[in-house]
């Protein structure tokens, strides 16, 4: 038990070593941004007059040497000050607050879609390794995986919301509708359909091609070969040999590509109007708001981190000869 | 004829992924010839659909401009940031990843740290900022996709790395009082070049797919027009011209689709039992 909880404090302070490495590239990034940081910060909002960037120079510290403005800055974004976005005339943190539960709500629908769809995938195609289905399964995931997904977006956008009118294409809700209660789910729920299944997927082609080399790999291991010569039925030993141990690396690689899944919301919600950060941050791109750029860029970080790291705990609890061998 | 090459002249997968590419790259090259009309003209009237004026086969665009021929032109960027990203990429993975591999102890250590922070933060988001930051040009575009794409290189390059290092022949040149460096480069560098070549196939295509996505989002060379910019652009006229950003895609689908079976052909003609396992 003590070894379980030496481990896991282990993985939390690489995660915060991660999270503060974050941090200091943000701060390059500043540095790297064309022109006085003070003027980064103010976007182009107007402010361009003399008195209002030193008075920005002066609340940012940029007159101090840049070991100092690298400490003010880290610890500003440790305590949770993202800047303030003078585009919007709201702290970063606020906007990105805001939208955050959006952007949870698609990211998490997707990641569902693509695992349980990839996963079934994969299994169809590694346990039929050679044949038709086989064959099928691969053409359609090498589809999913080489296509656009604004592209996707945008063509089903047209097909199911265009010509056959069976879905809304834009939007968390009903424009002027205000629904409660269950109306509400599912209005929410019929806007989630498009975006949610493009975003998912790019990562279910990914997902059935580890499915599917993972239980390649593993029903050639000595102990299915002995199930088998013992004559188990074909069900029991796929089910208790061959997917058992095939799915367990899923779980890992699984929670490292999940955290790419932000990446895509971008471009999925930019697409579909979706109201969440990916949308926050192209608007914030066409205006060249970097405060809410690095801000969103440091949020779907953690993101990234903490989802890793409950991954990384799930596969402990899941599989407990890693917990020993740490 | 070298047995893998002959394995990859047999591989449908590879014929298909080979011609396809080969029609792309000699469309953006003879581009000029086919379409000697400027790219950035107008050519007709706007709006044209599709098949429909046999000089104007794709269509046109809100502006008049024939996207047949901004199909063509439009390849090159398309293509330039795909192979430069990938090249670039690339180098810094072998450098990194043999480096890592060769030396071990507190070098791996801190390289791999490096490595696995690239690979934890998420991509596109870091890519876009790059791009925003750097301005939008088609170096900043390249740039900031070398910098996501680089990190499955050196890791590959350093586990095979890892494991040449104490074969016989490289102990033998160690012994031979050859200089590390040599040794990275003659001897430990030749043997792990067959994957990276499989894997920087499969590199490209998502560089194009990254370049095309970011263009999309309207952070595309100003100056050099590409497949996403297509569908970027037309993408508020949708409902009205579904051609305009159907092309585009289907462009890209394509090629994309190309270099990854491509990738796969040259995965199972380095590896041949695996393949034939995988088959079975």
């Amino acid at each position: 038990m003590t070894r379980l909880v030496l481990s896991v404090l282990l993985r939390l302070a690489k995660a915060v070593g991660v999270v503060l490495a974050i941090v200091l590239l943000n701060f390059v990034l500043i540095r790297l941004a064309p022109g006085d940081p003070a003027s980064v910060m103010a976007g182009q909002a107007g402010a361009a007059d003399e008195q209002f960037m030193a008075q920005l120079r002066a609340q940012f510290g940029l007159d101090k040497p840049l070991p100092a403005q690298a400490w003010s800055y880290v610890s500003g974004v440790l305590q949770g000050d993202l800047g303030f976005s003078y585009r919007q005339g709201m702290p970063v943190s606020e906007l990105i607050l805001d939208r955050l539960p959006a952007t949870l709500l698609l990211t998490g629908t997707a990641f569902a879609i693509a695992l349980i769809g990839g996963v079934l995938m994969g299994m169809v195609a590694g346990l039929n390794a050679g044949r038709a289905l086989d064959f099928i399964v691969s053409v359609v995931s090498l589809l999913f995986y080489a296509t656009p997904l604004f592209w996707v977006g945008l063509m089903s956008i047209l097909l199911f919301s265009v010509y056959l009118d069976w879905l809304p294409a834009f939007g968390m809700t009903q424009v002027g509708a205000r629904f409660t209660g269950w109306e509400y789910v599912v209005d929410v729920a019929r806007h989630l359909v498009l975006p949610a299944t493009t975003l998912g997927l790019f990562y279910m082609a990914v997902y059935a091609r580890m499915t599917r080399a993972s239980i390649l790999e593993v029903r050639d291991m000595d102990y299915v070969r002995t199930a088998r010569a013992m004559g188990l039925p074909r069900r029991r030993m796929v089910r208790s040999h061959i997917l058992r141990n095939a799915l367990l690396p899923i779980i890992t690689l699984a929670g490292i590509q999940a955290g790419q899944l932000v990446g895509g919301a971008i471009l999925t919600e930019t697409v579909f109007g979706w109201p969440g950060i990916g949308r926050l941050a192209f608007d914030a791109l066409l205006q060249r708001d970097y405060q809410v750029l690095l801000g969103v860029f440091f949020v779907t970080s953690i993101m990234v981190v903490v989802f890793n790291m409950i991954t990384d705990l799930l596969y402990r609890l899941v599989d407990p000869r890693i917990g020993a061998a740490a | 004829m070298n047995p893998t090459l002959r394995r990859l002249s047999r591989d449908p997968k590879a014929l298909i992924g080979f011609t396809i590419l080969l029609v792309a790259t000699l469309s953006a090259i003879f581009a000029p010839m086919l379409f000697p009309r400027d790219p950035w003209a107008m050519a007709t009237r706007p709006f044209l659909p599709p098949f429909e004026d046999p000089e104007f086969w794709l269509g046109t665009d809100m502006l008049g401009r024939d996207i047949f021929a901004g199909l063509a032109y439009r390849a090159r960027m398309s293509l330039i940031v795909g192979l430069a990203s990938t090249v670039a990429a690339v180098v810094i993975g072998i450098v990194i990843g043999a480096l890592a591999g060769y030396f071990g102890g507190w070098i791996d250590d801190v390289l791999m740290r490096v490595t696995e922070f690239f690979q934890t933060i998420p991509t596109f988001v870091f890519a876009l900022l790059m791009v925003a930051i750097l301005s939008p040009s088609m170096l900043s575009i390249i740039i900031a996709i070398c910098i996501v794409s680089w990190p499955p290189v050196a890791r590959l390059v350093r586990s095979e790395v890892a494991s040449l290092r104490n074969r016989d022949f490289v102990r033998a040149a160690t012994v031979l009082g050859e200089s590390h460096g040599r040794i990275i480069v003659a001897q430990i560098l030749p043997n792990t070049l067959s994957p990276v070549i499989a894997m920087a196939s499969l590199m490209v295509a998502s560089a194009i797919l990254t370049e095309a996505a970011i263009s999309f989002l309207g952070l595309g060379d100003p100056n050099r027009m590409s497949w996403g910019y297509m569908i970027g652009a037309s993408r508020t006229v949708i409902r009205q011209a579904w051609w305009m950003s159907f092309f585009p895609g289907l462009v890209i689908l394509l090629v994309v689709l190309a270099l990854n079976l491509l990738g796969e052909a040259l995965n199972d003609a380095f590896n041949p039992r695996l393949a034939r396992r995988g088959r079975r």
